[in-house]
């Protein structure tokens, strides 16, 4: 439970995070960021992806130094990964040539323990996260679930006082994730681990309001704290609760209107060419449209219990949103979607019918789809090579931004048949979509 | 390596009598440290290059000339190891090295192996005066010559490839500079570094071959060996003598093949990288042997622990990369590449001095003109291969049974050296009255077509069966299955085997464009041609000329053909 008293673990001061544009420029990432994990709580830093909360997480554990700010550590500056901090990843990051055992072991390196010593600490890991049974078996021979067990056992060997967590169920299938979720609370509510103070990265909203006892909300570009939500409930908590659902529904609203905010700022910009486009697929996006105007929600609906419904999770229903707003389709605002004129229609249409109507809006919402299509239209030879408006887009974004950006824009403009690309000759041309 | 640790003490073993297993894995042992203790004594007996021993061609004395030769090349997989270890290591960490380090690696590869030879040998010769050591280890850094490379290259790019994730997780666990080595860096290049152990290993039977009989000017050196043994039985026309070394060598290779490589590649499949499980699992029945013998198991209790000490100490006296920076980062780089550049302009220089002083720009031309006679040779050669075997390696690779039973033969026939086999040809080429302008070309790639071979048939045999299903189903005429599914598929493994083979036709060129039998001598020209007499002369600028010209060829070739076809290759089969 959150005591904001309590003593602070780790505290980012003021942090902010750089990256080289290609030209030599600066790219902020993160900026002015401050933060502190106090004893006894489980801080969420929920954002979309790219709003740099796994960057966050890394230089709290002191695996990439920020460009300003400073880092303490139970007081003292934090130079690199220290005693006590230890992480669990994403993708588990287990050695696929050592065995479970030898790989929580691993955990325990650094601390040049005797190898009984070590052995009989890593196999009471093993033992406290379920593991048993598996200590002689290779990566390869688990389930993800299982290897995540490994992940959590190698990171919990050390009797770390802060547990850093990027998305450590993100990879999982959903039961897995619920399973391992809960065993991971009832240790942590049980007090049987030395931890003092987790940091959890996540863009599911609904685990890190099972899980938190404080969500800190980034919003990006750059990257900034946009809201503080306390979680007040006690653990174990309910999904049907209705005060979860509060919860659930204002980080929804905080989220989305983080998200449209930022598209009308990124349309202003640069003349919108520098807009970060979602990652999601024309023809999901066709499927998406179609459950929203059918009953129940019949074209209105809240996204928390879209989510439900379906279900999807929140990372994967928000860009969905987040992308119909974007083409004016659907409007956005406070946790609630609506599809407007334009999308009923759509929602009707045949498959050429949707074609031209996704045609229509990708000129005139997406500002890079249709400046591509003019530079194509202006040049006698109707060919332009896709470096050129990555280039663009990689001052004003991160490498892998612009690249999903491109990626969704060429999607979209395949889909409405707006323009070709030529993945050999990376070129964008007329092809038959002239026409 | 400490990986060793948990088969070998991690409880699995059991406490019983001795069994079979365990007899066979004693003699085994046995048999392999008294044959290195033979061979090793002999390496350095005195020696002077007046009174060499005579090379005899007893067959009853060929067992000891193969244990020699098999000697020399353990003796430079271990240099190679080394060279890897560290060379690679400190390209991948200190960017300013690498800036260095890995253009000069760029151009050793392409340098022709037997020109390494000539110069080098003077040298050890020179260094262990009276001893056999020095011949010795001139012959080794030879067959060093040809496997260090693209094993330091290998190394260097997986070191360069380690994922973001476990890289985050060793410096999360805050493992030492030296923890971190035997834990993360070695294990995952493991399979890269062992295939290309493999493919040195290959490579390097031909050289060590090459390397025992050296004639450089006045200095002629006869190491007991196999080669040594064939060049004395081309000397007396004794075509009998060299069907002895070819077998002995057969026997040899499939020995080491055995006996080493089969059991480490099947150990070093615990360190594939993908997360799933593979559909064919390399066996050896000497490692499963070791694995099960109690025995074996127990006396390398002490090694295993000591090897798991060894990867889990700290160490850290090593230097962590990272030093303080006296300078700033653009300053230190400007300083950096002015020293480099000015080394570059004295050698430059004093290369030019040299060579202007000894060399014409008639010899040039003439280096150059057979140069590219020897170039269109290759082109032709592996044009010709590729047409042979692409076919039958694409029947093979599509039929398991066939595969299993064809595929070690191929690699067995990519292992031998050719040069072996060179009298038996050149014999025919005398009997039959052919001409060796025409009739000597095949056996530059006589060695090294194999390398295509096994490589199609590697792509054929992985190409997803499910892709030949839809083909067979939508009943692809056979000219668009070989043009749109088939060739396509292959086409990365087949360019690996085609760099490869053209790689060892120009190395093989040397000994190839020009061989002799008792006093016959026949000649096809081309620049291997000019290197080899200009070696027999004993003319070092038109050696280094003829090196130089060669080494330019492969470094052009490989720029302009063969690194852009693999990037197209690469680029196009992905499908993420």
């Amino acid at each position: 439970m959150f005591d904001a008293t309590a003593e602070p673990i780790v505290a980012l001061n003021h942090i902010d995070m750089n990256f080289t544009k290609p030209s030599g420029g600066k790219l902020p990432v993160l900026a002015g960021i401050d933060v502190t994990v106090r004893d006894g709580e489980i801080l969420g830093l929920l954002g979309r992806s790219g709003s740099g909360k796994s960057t966050l997480l890394r230089i709290a554990g002191g695996l990439i130094k920020p460009s300003a700010g400073s880092v303490l550590y139970r007081g003292a500056p934090l130079a690199g990964p220290a005693e006590g901090i230890a992480v669990v990843f994403q993708t588990f990051a287990l050695y696929p040539w050592l065995t479970v055992l030898e790989n929580v072991e691993l955990g325990l390196d650094a601390l040049g323990l005797p190898a009984d010593e070590a052995r009989k600490r890593a196999m009471s890991a093993i033992d406290l996260i379920g593991l048993d049974g598996f200590q002689s078996a290779y990566p390869r021979e688990l389930s993800g679930g299982m290897r995540q067990r490994g992940g959590f056992a190698r990171a919990m060997v050390s009797d770390p006082i802060l547990l850093l967590m990027d998305e450590p169920f993100s990879a999982l299938d959903v039961l897995t994730a619920e399973t391992l979720r809960t065993d991971f609370l009832d240790l942590w509510g049980g007090h049987q681990l030395s931890t003092k103070a987790v940091l959890m990265v996540t863009h599911n909203i609904e685990e890190a309001v099972l899980m938190c006892d404080r969500i800190l909300v980034l919003g990006s570009n750059p990257g900034r704290i946009a809201a503080e939500i306390k979680v007040p409930l006690p653990q174990p908590r309910n999904r049907l609760d209705p005060a979860f659902h509060t919860v659930v529904d204002e980080l929804y609203s905080i989220l989305t209107s983080r998200m449209t905010e930022a598209m009308g700022a990124q349309s202003q910009l640069h003349g919108g060419l520098v807009q970060r486009l979602p990652e999601v697929a024309a023809t999901r996006l066709g499927g998406f449209v179609e459950v929203l105007a059918a009953a129940p929600f019949d074209g209105r609906a809240e996204l928390a219990k879209i989510g439900r419904a379906m279900p999807l999770p929140s990372d994967r229903l928000l860009p969905l949103a987040g992308a119909l707003h974007l083409l004016e389709f659907a409007e956005l605002e406070g946790g609630t979607i609506k599809l407007t004129a334009a999308g009923r229609v759509f929602a009707q249409s045949d498959i050429d019918g949707r074609k031209r109507l996704f045609r229509e809006h990708l000129l005139r919402f997406v500002p890079l789809a249709a400046h591509i299509r003019q530079v194509l239209d202006d040049r006698e030879t109707h060919i332009a090579p896709r470096e050129r408006f990555e280039y663009e887009l990689e001052d004003h974004l991160p490498r892998n931004e612009a690249e999903k950006t491109m990626r969704t824009a060429i999607d979209w403009a395949r889909y409405a048949e707006l323009f070709a690309y030529d993945d050999r000759t990376r070129t964008f041309n007329l092809d038959r979509a002239a026409v | 390596m400490e990986q060793h640790a948990e088969v070998l003490t991690g409880g699995v073993w059991r406490q019983r009598g001795p069994g079979w297993r365990d007899l066979i894995a004693t003699a085994l042992v046995l048999g392999v440290v008294m044959l290195i203790g033979i061979g090793s004594r002999q390496m350095a007996t005195p020696f002077a290059i007046e009174h060499q021993p005579e090379i005899s061609l007893s067959p009853a004395l060929l067992p000891l000339y193969t244990l020699r030769t098999v000697m020399r090349m353990l003796a430079a997989m271990l240099g190679s190891l080394l060279f890897t270890f560290t060379y690679a290591t400190v390209a991948a960490k200190s960017r300013r090295a690498e800036m260095v380090l890995i253009p000069i690696l760029d151009v050793l590869q392409s340098v022709p192996i037997l020109g390494y030879l000539s110069f080098t040998v003077a040298f050890f010769v020179a260094l262990f005066p009276g001893n056999t050591m020095g011949p010795e280890l001139a012959a080794i850094f030879a067959i060093f010559t040809s496997q260090a490379w693209n094993m330091a290259f290998s190394f260097y790019q997986s070191l360069r490839t380690i994922p973001t994730d476990l890289d985050e997780a060793s410096r999360s666990f805050r493992e030492s500079v030296w923890q971190r080595f035997w834990r993360l860096e070695v294990p995952f290049a493991m399979p890269g570094l062992i295939w290309n152990m493999m493919m040195s290993m290959s490579g390097g039977w031909f050289f060590v071959v090459a390397s025992e009989a050296i004639a450089v000017g006045d200095l002629q050196i006869a190491l007991p060996g196999v080669g040594s043994y064939v060049a004395k039985a081309i000397a007396e026309r004794d075509l009998a003598a060299v069907g002895w070394a070819i077998l002995a060598m057969t026997v040899a290779i499939i020995l080491y093949d055995q006996l080493m490589f089969r059991p480490m590649v099947a150990w070093a499949d615990k360190f594939r990288f993908e997360q799933t499980a593979a559909q064919i699992v390399p066996k050896s029945w000497v490692l499963d042997l070791f694995r099960r013998s109690g025995l074996v198991a127990q006396a390398c209790r002490p090694f295993g622990m000591a090897m798991r000490y060894g990867g889990r100490a700290r160490l850290t006296i090593l230097p962590s990369m990272a030093l303080p920076r006296l300078v700033p980062r653009r300053l230190g780089d400007a300083l950096w590449l002015a020293t480099v550049a000015s080394a570059l302009i004295y050698v430059g220089w004093a290369i030019a001095r040299y060579a202007g002083s000894a060399l014409s720009w008639g010899d040039v031309r003439i280096a150059a003109g057979n140069g590219a006679l020897t170039l269109a040779r290759v082109a032709l050669l592996v044009a010709l291969a590729s047409l042979i075997w692409v076919p039958i390696g694409v029947f093979v690779g599509l039929r398991p049974r066939l595969t299993a039973r064809v595929q070690p033969v191929s690699q067995f026939l990519a292992a031998f050296p050719a040069n072996l086999l060179f009298p038996v040809a050149v014999f025919l080429i005398v009997h039959f009255r052919l001409s060796p302008g025409i009739w000597l070309c095949p056996l530059m790639i006589l060695g090294t077509q194999w390398y295509i071979l096994f490589n199609v048939i590697a792509g054929a045999s992985a190409f997803p069966s499910d892709f030949r299903e839809a083909a067979a189903s939508f009943r692809v005429r056979p000219w668009r299955w070989w043009r749109e599914v088939m060739l396509p598929g292959i086409f990365p493994y087949f360019v690996t085997g085609a760099i490869t083979a053209s790689g060892g036709a120009w190395n093989a060129s040397i000994v190839a464009e020009t061989v002799s039998w008792g006093s016959t001598k026949l000649t096809a020209g081309g620049l291997g041609a000019y290197i080899a007499e200009m070696t027999e002369a004993g003319d070092y600028p038109r050696i280094a000329l003829g090196i130089a010209v060669m080494s330019v060829l492969v470094i052009a070739m490989n720029r302009l053909l063969w690194r852009p076809l693999y990037a197209f290759a690469e680029r196009r089969t992905r499908l993420d």
